[in-house]
């Protein structure tokens, strides 16, 4: 392996300013194929927990285009039919394609009009085949992607996560990208099934708000979505309240005038 | 045998709008053993008569299943008959792998139906000789279709098919009413008493090596009950043959068994 | 002139001294061989009405859907070979999804309504496949207005007000000449739509049948659905009533 693979370590990160590549240096035969290898605009971390009664996600609404904040009130959350959410992180064109396979699919089964619907389980099983599929033609979709939803009819709630190595799987608490690292240990620490909305919504803008603080490719514009027995919700972007940045001023002004 | 000229060819229709060839293939439903199709809210239940070329031989085989939860039963050309049923189980075991649950039965019968469609439009091809009852449960409850060689498929509440079927018809029609409470025994006996229906007087009649049965539904994965298995059933409506008649006149209820 | 025992008629390859190719026409008796069918373009949406023949009473209700969806805002109704028609259905859905990935936005129903037809017109060219055995009506609402159209075996696509195809094609149309198109509601045309399927029902001839009934209105968001069970039962009840009048 050359040393080109190595030189972006951090995910979402890509060196647009780098010594340009020459192309003379290498030879390159004419099939080869080139293949989304970094994401260009990327939404970080999606943050999801069951509570008792239902699952709540939030995220922010930034997206970043490398390491500048570029796009600032992108809703990086989507409902595909009646009882599923999904959110990502991850490049955002990616997940726009990915988007589309679902409206299809959804519209497929509002056309056959069987009164059956793909239940949320299905749904998040078919993003793993796409995903893991796309991963296989070493081409994959760039994203990490959270289901959730919620069964009105036997009343459980549904929380799954797929990656873009097409790995899949359950959990009672969920965190993507920078949360991975730095969200999960917290709701390792305070996560309880028996959690009530309130508590549950309190965790996740704690977790957001703690993201904002570390994570350099985040907002502090989030929003919340529900899935519960009165339906799935996405709420309006919220302004996290956090530390009061105009304290340091005087601060900075009287070193200023030292 | 010569009819008409419009009857040689599946790319031709005769001045009354009809297309010969795809009745004729219809006909060769006909020439095979009967079987019978019934179903409660919570059971599907497929019961055919199987024939033997000679003494030495054994039975030709009815019914196959295709999935956990669906089973079908055929009269025509076997050979046809394997073709689609290997082509359903396909499709069953592509579905399990893409969203991880049962494929609706309603869906594969209509990609069934579609795919013999293609046989009845383009030179060169004939269309499949075999029609199939297609027993299933799902979310959306237990079903029976049958399918046709024109491409058409019917979802009933009870029906039969193959040689003498309208005799089994008869006994259907008169008792479906009452299918819908009934127990899966119950439903299995009803068959049988249909299926008799379709034997000359002259015949042995129903045995335990002539029957074979399928059955499906709520908890039950599709399975076939043949030869020793059967005989519980098969004597239940042999012994007392005329006497179960009698009753039968007088109240036309479902018998009741344990 | 009599075509049959010509050898003019057995392939739709070929002409006949008059110019006709005689298994198109075979392929539209097919069609005037099914249940009627109607459907009426009001002012705020459009309204199909198919009288689905039930051959038997053991047969569930859901069975053989005579009115398919599309799309969200798009619907098909079906006179002739249900099979046929079907492929016709998984084709129009195929050109309605590439549509979208391509230009972003729900298909025109002219645009759908013409690659349709023109699938069904490659049928009419070749001896080695025969026309489709049905006609369809794509109805629809797209950005501009409300839009019917009809499609025929022979690979033809016209647009309309009002159209009727099946048995009691021509019964439905004389009813269909009297309406005034401008002014008609969606509402109206679900209850006319209904006496014409009603009045033109043989009872002698034919057996049961059951009244399938869709639309895609303001009222329906725009979307292509069956009409739902009240404004159904109230338009059933009214066709019933209207006929029994008639028959006094």
């Amino acid at each position: 392996m050359s040393s080109k693979h190595f030189r972006f370590p951090v995910f979402g990160q890509v060196d647009y300013f780098g010594q340009p590549q020459h192309s003379a240096a290498s030879y390159t035969p004419s099939e080869e194929k080139q293949r989304t290898t970094d994401p260009i605009v990327t939404g970080s971390s999606v943050i999801a927990i069951k509570y008792n009664g239902g699952v709540v996600m939030g995220c922010d609404t930034l997206c970043s285009y490398g390491s500048l904040a570029r796009f600032n009130n992108i809703q990086r959350v989507k409902q595909f039919g009646p009882k599923t959410i999904v959110g990502y992180s991850g490049e955002h064109s990616d997940f726009q394609s990915i988007t589309q396979l679902l409206d299809d699919l959804v519209i497929d089964d509002q056309c056959i009009d069987d009164k059956s619907q793909l239940s949320t389980e299905e749904i998040w099983n078919y993003l793993a085949r796409v995903l893991y599929n796309r991963r296989n033609k070493v081409d994959p979709l760039w994203n990490n992607l959270v289901v959730m939803g919620f069964d009105k009819k036997t009343d459980k709630s549904f929380l799954g996560k797929v990656d873009l190595y097409g790995t899949c799987f359950k959990d009672d608490y969920i965190a993507t990208g920078y949360g991975q690292h730095i969200a999960l240990p917290l709701l390792r620490k305070a996560y309880s099934p028996d959690m009530t909305l309130e508590q549950a919504q309190k965790l996740i803008t704690d977790c957001l708000r703690v993201l904002f603080y570390r994570d350099a490719r985040s907002s502090k514009r989030v929003q919340l979505s529900y899935a519960n027995a009165n339906g799935m919700e996405i709420s309006a972007p919220i302004e996290l309240e956090t530390y009061n940045w105009d304290i340091g001023e005087a601060a900075v002004k009287s070193f200023d005038q030292v | 045998m010569y009819r008409n000229q419009y009857d040689s060819d599946i790319t031709t229709f005769s001045p009354s709008g009809r297309i010969h060839q795809i009745e004729y293939a219809m006909e060769a439903v006909k020439q095979g053993s009967a079987a019978v199709a019934l179903k409660s809210k919570q059971y599907a239940v497929l019961v055919s008569l199987k024939r033997s070329s000679s003494e030495l031989g054994s039975y030709q085989k009815k019914i196959f299943v295709v999935d956990d939860h669906i089973g079908i039963a055929i009269s025509g050309l076997t050979a046809d008959a394997r073709v689609l049923c290997n082509y359903m189980r396909n499709e069953c075991a592509n579905y399990k792998y893409v969203y991880e649950s049962d494929m609706r039965v309603e869906r594969l019968v209509t990609k069934v139906a579609d795919k013999s469609q293609v046989h009845t439009q383009r030179y060169g091809r004939r269309p499949y000789g075999v029609g199939l009852l297609v027993a299933g449960y799902d979310q959306t409850g237990a079903h029976i279709y049958q399918t046709c060689p024109s491409g058409n498929f019917y979802s009933y509440k009870s029906i039969s098919i193959g040689a003498r079927s309208q005799s089994a018809k008869t006994y259907l029609e008169k008792h479906f009413e009452a299918f819908e409470g009934c127990s899966l025994q119950e439903l299995i006996v009803h068959g049988l008493r249909a299926l008799r229906e379709t034997i000359p007087n002259s015949d042995t009649g129903l045995t335990s090596k002539n029957v074979s049965i399928g059955i499906v539904g709520h908890d039950q994965p599709f399975k076939i009950i043949e030869d020793e298995h059967t005989a519980p059933y098969v004597t239940i409506i042999h012994p007392y043959r005329h006497i179960l008649e009698m009753i039968d006149d007088e109240q036309a209820e479902p018998m009741q068994t344990n | 002139m009599t075509s049959v025992g010509s050898g003019y008629d057995l392939s739709v390859s070929t002409f006949s001294p008059d110019g006709k190719i005689f298994q198109i026409e075979y392929a539209n008796k097919a069609v005037e061989n099914s249940g009627t069918v109607v459907a009426i373009r009001a002012k705020d949406g459009v309204v199909i009405g198919v009288e689905k023949i039930i051959p038997s009473k053991m047969l569930e209700s859901t069975s053989n859907r005579r009115i398919h969806s599309i799309d969200l805002h798009v619907g098909i109704g079906i006179a002739g070979f249900l099979t046929d028609a079907r492929q016709l259905v998984l084709r129009a859905r195929d050109e309605a999804k590439q549509y979208k990935q391509v230009y972003g936005q729900p298909i025109p129903i002219k645009v759908l309504s013409q690659r349709i037809a023109s699938f069904c017109h490659a049928f009419t060219l070749y001896g080695s496949v025969r026309p489709f055995g049905c006609s369809i009506t794509v109805v629809g609402i797209d950005s501009y207005g409300p839009q019917l159209f009809l499609i025929e075996p022979s690979g033809s696509c016209i647009g309309y007000f009002g159209t009727a195809m099946g048995k009691g094609k021509q019964a439905a149309k004389n009813e269909l000449e009297k309406v005034k198109f401008a002014d008609i509601t969606c509402r109206e045309a679900i209850k006319l739509v209904s006496k014409i399927i009603y009045s033109v029902h043989d009872e002698v001839k034919d057996k049961d049948f059951e009244l399938e009934l869709s639309w895609i209105s303001t009222e329906s968001n725009n979307v292509h659905q069956m009409v739902p069970a009240p404004l159904k039962d109230e338009a059933e009840t009214l066709a019933k009533q209207a006929l029994e009048e008639a028959n006094m």
